[in-house]
């Protein structure tokens, strides 16, 4: 009988002890930063502007440099994209008429931009696609035909055209090299500061 | 406020009506006024409030977007609600689901008559207040019941009995453990009670004696039990019964049932702070304005109920679901137990000191101090364990 009451008010203390020590572990949380960040306008930096150049997000294409090879649209295991490259009926060179992407459809498997033999076609960091339609997924990059590009034997000469050549080159460079961890460890750091 | 009708009548305001129709059509405006000028306005920011307490403790950030810090987040909430579509179960019983959640608004809006705000601001010290209290608060128990039957639902019907059953236990502790300040004062009218305390804390009934510092504690819990707030929540335990009663509920009634149940968590407050913490006294004799005197009142009476509040916020954020079983045994076993302990012990005690001990106030409020020593010791034990961020900010 004794034995029994001292375990009812065992009991009864190791409620009152538990729940002030759970008590106090709650309060030392209550006066912590709170570890998440208001995300999209009170962040420090762009999430976009810290995410390294293999990201990959949605897609883009830079006309200037794009050949009308179709390598990404025969690539594209979803069909995302269409071309269309019609012959210049005087000229006889290539134009291109038509470069849409559904991004509502890719799955961002970058097998486009793999194949892309100057970088035109890439995957930029832009993750954000929310939108009020499934038309407006749909990413027209030719507005007016314009020609292809046409690889020149040696360097690109062209002022406008080489920066933009570059950037696509990096980009295959990119997709070819494993990242290196810790410069992008290092590139974050300073980004962040 | 008779006599204000009475006045308006004779200025001829109302034109030729009779008497009998204006009188009860004052009520019912200044019941409004009441309701949404006062209680809706405190139950949004207790919300606001739950929700960033929660969310600090969570390392979150919580609400902070509608509003200066997001103070006007139940606005918000409760205009959404409104024009979200009143759903109706075909197989609902439709008057009782349709009245269920007024009966549970009334019990929680019921209670703000005895409460006393200040010395003046009191809308009716009945000499029966604390029963009346008890007995109105009893009330959300048959909404909730009515609302669990009438769903057609086993969720809201399992939720309703469970909580039929809880708040049918939990009214005897919570009334054995209001009785020792009952005894003490000799009165049930809740402003007997406040001036039979004093403004310093040796002359709260918190710290009267052992006993009473014990049903204090006992009245608290009993006191979440009946408003359902975690640990006691398994009415409506999410991980079980979806919502409980309130599962086929949407809309305007969706959000009177959280109207209910966090107002009835700032009553919860009040009465513990009237009962035990000495309500609205305050040093007299620094003014002789009335207003002023009443303001600042109002002010510490709401500093002892939010404190209260804060505490249950604390503890949901806190203690996890206890089982049904569990809350029966607790009930049952321990804090009726416990009632009646304190009962007798307290009735010993006025017998020994009719006057009440002279010493024993002082020595309660001492070890209380030391307790919260060792409390705030743990705290900073755990935080220099982690060696976190602090942030002691209250805006973000």
């Amino acid at each position: 009988m004794a034995s029994s009451i001292g375990q009812y008010l065992k009991h009864a203390k190791d409620a009152a002890a538990t729940i002030f020590e759970g008590m106090s572990v709650t309060m030392s949380h209550f006066v912590r930063k709170p570890y998440t960040i208001q995300y999209p306008d009170r962040t420090a930096v762009r999430v976009q502007d810290t995410l390294p150049l293999r990201y990959r997000g949605i897609l883009e294409v830079d006309l200037e440099i794009c050949t009308g090879c179709l390598a990404c649209e025969r690539a594209c295991p979803i069909d995302c994209i269409v071309i269309d490259a019609p012959k210049d009926k005087v000229t006889r060179a290539m134009l291109l008429s038509r470069f849409d992407i559904d991004i509502a459809k890719c799955m961002y498997c970058g097998l486009c931009s793999e194949v892309c033999p100057t970088g035109s076609i890439h995957h930029t960091t832009e993750f954000e696609g929310a939108d009020y339609s499934l038309e407006s997924m749909i990413r027209r990059f030719v507005k007016d035909p314009v020609l292809a590009y046409k690889a020149k034997k040696g360097e690109e000469t062209d002022p406008l055209i080489a920066p933009i050549l570059d950037r696509g080159m990096e980009f295959l460079a990119e997709w070819a090299e494993p990242v290196d961890m810790k410069k992008y460890k290092k590139d974050q750091e300073e980004a962040a500061s | 406020m008779q006599s204000f009708i009475d006045g308006l009548i004779a200025s001829g305001v109302f034109g030729g009506l009779p008497a009998e129709a204006i009188y009860p059509a004052m009520m019912f405006l200044f019941a409004s006024i009441v309701v949404f000028g006062f209680v809706l306005p405190l139950v949004t920011i207790t919300i606001w409030l739950e929700r960033r307490v929660w969310s600090r403790i969570q390392s979150r950030v919580g609400p902070n977007r509608v509003g200066p810090q997001g103070v006007l987040q139940g606005l918000a909430d409760g205009v959404k609600n409104i024009l979200k579509e009143d759903v109706v179960p075909d197989a609902a019983d439709r008057p009782l689901f349709v009245f269920a959640p007024y009966l549970l608004v009334w019990g929680f809006l019921a209670t703000f008559v005895v409460i006393p705000f200040s010395s003046a601001l009191v809308i009716a010290d009945l000499n029966v207040g604390i029963l009346y209290i008890v007995a109105i608060v009893a009330l959300s128990a048959v909404g909730v019941l009515m609302a669990g039957w009438a769903s057609n639902n086993k969720w809201s019907l399992l939720g309703g009995i469970r909580s039929a059953a809880q708040v049918v236990s939990y009214e005897i502790p919570a009334g054995l453990a209001l009785l020792p300040v009952v005894l003490l004062t000799g009165t049930l009218s809740t402003q007997g009670i406040i001036q039979a305390q004093g403004w310093a804390p040796w002359d709260w009934f918190l710290f009267h004696s052992p006993f009473t510092f014990i049903a204090a504690f006992a009245f608290y819990i009993s006191a979440l039990a009946e408003t359902n707030r975690t640990p006691f929540d398994i009415p409506e335990a999410e991980s079980e019964l979806v919502a409980g009663f309130a599962t086929e509920y949407s809309g305007f009634r969706f959000a009177l049932f959280f109207l209910a149940e966090w107002g009835s968590l700032y009553v919860t407050g009040a009465i513990m702070a009237v009962l035990f913490l000495g309500g609205w006294q305050i040093p007299t004799g620094w003014t002789n304005n009335t207003v002023v005197l009443n303001i600042a009142q109002l002010t510490v009476f709401f500093l002892k109920a939010y404190f209260w509040v804060f505490l249950a916020m604390w503890i949901r954020a806190t203690l996890p679901r206890i089982r049904v079983d569990q809350m029966m045994s607790l009930c049952w076993k321990y804090l009726v137990p416990l009632g009646f302990v304190n009962l007798v012990g307290t009735a010993v005690w006025m017998v020994i000191w009719p006057e009440g001990n002279t010493f024993v106030p002082y020595l309660m409020v001492v070890g209380t101090l030391a307790l919260l020593v060792i409390f705030f010791r743990r705290v900073l034990y755990h935080l220099r364990r982690a060696k976190p961020e602090l942030y002691f900010n209250p805006a973000i």
